[in-house]
């Protein structure tokens, strides 16, 4: 009934990234199938221009299926920490320092002390990955003390990533702005 | 300033004022930080975890904005006391419950407190009530940029800030709001609200963090990814996105019931009062939902009975450790219940 070409989005709330990403403002629809409950679950079918507005049970009948929900972060903690198999010879795997092995870490989720991150990097980072939305380099804030060049490296990455932000949002006015500052920074 | 002296205010986040604090109870923002030198706290020995202590209280102390702060040992601390700071909301419970070498240094207005050796060495946490994150977050930054020229933390150039849980790592940064969603509930849309929050990566708990139920319809949002993002960016989020458009709706979900269910609305607020004004033996769950109804009915003004400031003072003195710390005596479960009743009926003046 619904090609490939459907898009389908979900308007939980006003927050929800379709509205936010289609710049559509839902307001109070009224299920086109049952006339009765809130619309919740928007289709649309590009080549025909069609376009349809269902509550949550009526889609659910028609045969709609909603993406899931993510998981949280802790979720993919909990997950990889009960999962324990396909890590081959991980689980041996001991820091140098703390003396913590991997498997200890999947007990509790805990790591031994700062320098694990480097003795298990090969299986800690896709963890990380997963459990960040893909996030695998630190753009925040660094240390009052830490060196001149790790500041200035964050702040780089923090301004690409608000120019990348500011083009995909078509704020060409504020990615011109973060532009000059990457350029001043990186004359430094 | 000591602890019983605290215990008789009822602290900043809970005045109930603030922007949005019809609907937010109180922002929170805490970063997770680490000294480079030392252990985690699951490897550390127990001489590692005096150091830790002794050094970032002693850190604490040395600068200025937190130079005032109260210090407290909970190694020293009665059971009591700890689970007093555990519903002020400055330790967590798990930090109550703990044992060896550990602390928190709290503010002379309770807005920031420096757990010690909690899950991190460090939990550098501000708290205040309504919608302020931008304030908060300013307070807190100084805080760590002090005590980071006085300390060593864990900082790695791609990772961020290292922690002891991966899923802490980057920022170190919890951003969480606590608001009171009654009319979600009334209108059964809180399932949905909690279903978007989880889509934005966030966690919804109940009132006292991880595990908990959300008794008196208060609910906690945070955020959950900590790496790849800046704390500006997170906070932002949630500021101008996420937390306005929840209490556009809790207020829409009121305006509802005031238009099409108003007597309901005013039995539920009056119901809740009468039996807060005359039961015998009360939980502090069944206080918490009672005061829940009474909360919305203040601020929809439908109920004048007694101020806001009397229903915050009745919230927090009714739980278990306050309770007992004000009537300064030990009570188990079933005495609780009645002497909360008596605290609750003299508060309001229907004690006969």
């Amino acid at each position: 009934m619904y090609s490939s070409n459907s898009r389908i989005w979900v308007s939980t709330f006003v927050f929800s990234r379709a509205e936010r990403f289609e710049g559509i403002q839902v307001v109070d629809m009224v299920c086109q199938r049952c006339q009765q409950n809130k619309a919740t679950v928007h289709i649309s079918d590009l080549p025909e221009k069609r376009e349809q507005h269902l509550c949550d049970d009526c889609a659910e009948k028609v045969g709609v299926i909603v993406k899931q929900s993510h998981h949280t972060a802790n979720e993919i903690l909990q997950q990889f920490i009960k999962q324990k198999t396909g890590l081959g010879g991980a689980g041996d795997l001991a820091c140098p320092k703390c003396g913590l092995t991997f498997k200890e870490f999947q007990l509790k989720g805990l790591l031994g002390c700062p320098h694990d991150y480097v003795a298990f990097q090969s299986v800690l980072s896709p963890l990380i990955q997963r459990a960040h939305e893909g996030g695998v380099h630190h753009v925040g804030k660094v240390p009052a003390t830490a060196e001149e060049t790790v500041k200035r490296q964050t702040g780089l990455l923090r301004l690409r990533r608000e120019l990348q932000e500011a083009i995909d949002q078509e704020n060409y006015e504020r990615a011109a702005r973060v532009r000059d500052q990457i350029r001043i920074l990186e004359l430094q | 300033m000591n602890l019983d002296e605290l215990t008789r205010g009822t602290g900043e986040w809970l005045r109930g004022e603030g922007p949005m604090s019809d609907v937010v109870v109180s922002s929170r923002i805490r970063l997770a930080r680490n000294l480079a030198d030392q252990p985690f706290l699951t490897t550390a020995s127990e001489s590692d975890r005096a150091h830790i202590y002794r050094a970032v209280a002693q850190a604490v102390t040395s600068i200025s904005v937190s130079a005032d702060d109260l210090i407290v040992d909970l190694e020293q601390t009665e059971p009591l006391d700890r689970h007093v700071l555990v519903e002020r909301h400055l330790i967590s419970r798990q930090h109550a419950a703990a044992e060896g070498s550990r602390g928190v240094t709290i503010s002379p207005r309770e807005t920031r407190a420096v757990m010690i050796n909690e899950e991190d060495h460090l939990r550098i946490q501000g708290l205040r009530s309504g919608l302020q994150l931008e304030a908060l977050w300013e307070e807190i930054t100084d805080v760590d940029d002090g005590l980071s020229r006085q300390l060593a933390f864990a900082f790695d150039r791609q990772l961020g800030f290292l922690t002891a849980c991966p899923t802490n790592v980057g920022t170190g940064i919890r951003v969480s709001v606590m608001l009171h969603l009654p009319a979600l509930r009334l209108t059964k849309e809180i399932e949905r609200v909690a279903r978007a929050a989880k889509d934005l990566r966030l966690a919804v708990r109940g009132l006292y963090g991880e595990g908990t139920e959300a008794a008196g319809d208060l609910y906690q949002l945070s955020n959950q990814t900590t790496l790849g993002k800046s704390e500006e960016s997170i906070i932002q989020t949630f500021s101008e996105t996420i937390i306005p458009n929840i209490v556009g709706y809790e207020r829409a979900a009121r305006e509802t019931l005031h238009r099409h269910h108003l007597s309901q609305l005013d039995d539920r607020v009056w119901r809740a009062y009468g039996v807060l004004a005359n039961a015998r033996r009360i939980s502090s769950g069944e206080t918490q939902s009672l005061l829940s109804p009474i909360r919305m009915g203040i601020h929809m003004g439908r109920f004048k009975v007694f101020s806001l400031k009397t229903m915050h003072e009745l919230f927090l003195y009714t739980q278990p450790a306050h309770l007992q710390k004000l009537l300064n005596r030990t009570l188990d479960e079933d005495d609780r219940a009645v002497a909360r009743a008596d605290f609750i009926r003299k508060r309001l003046g229907t004690a006969k």
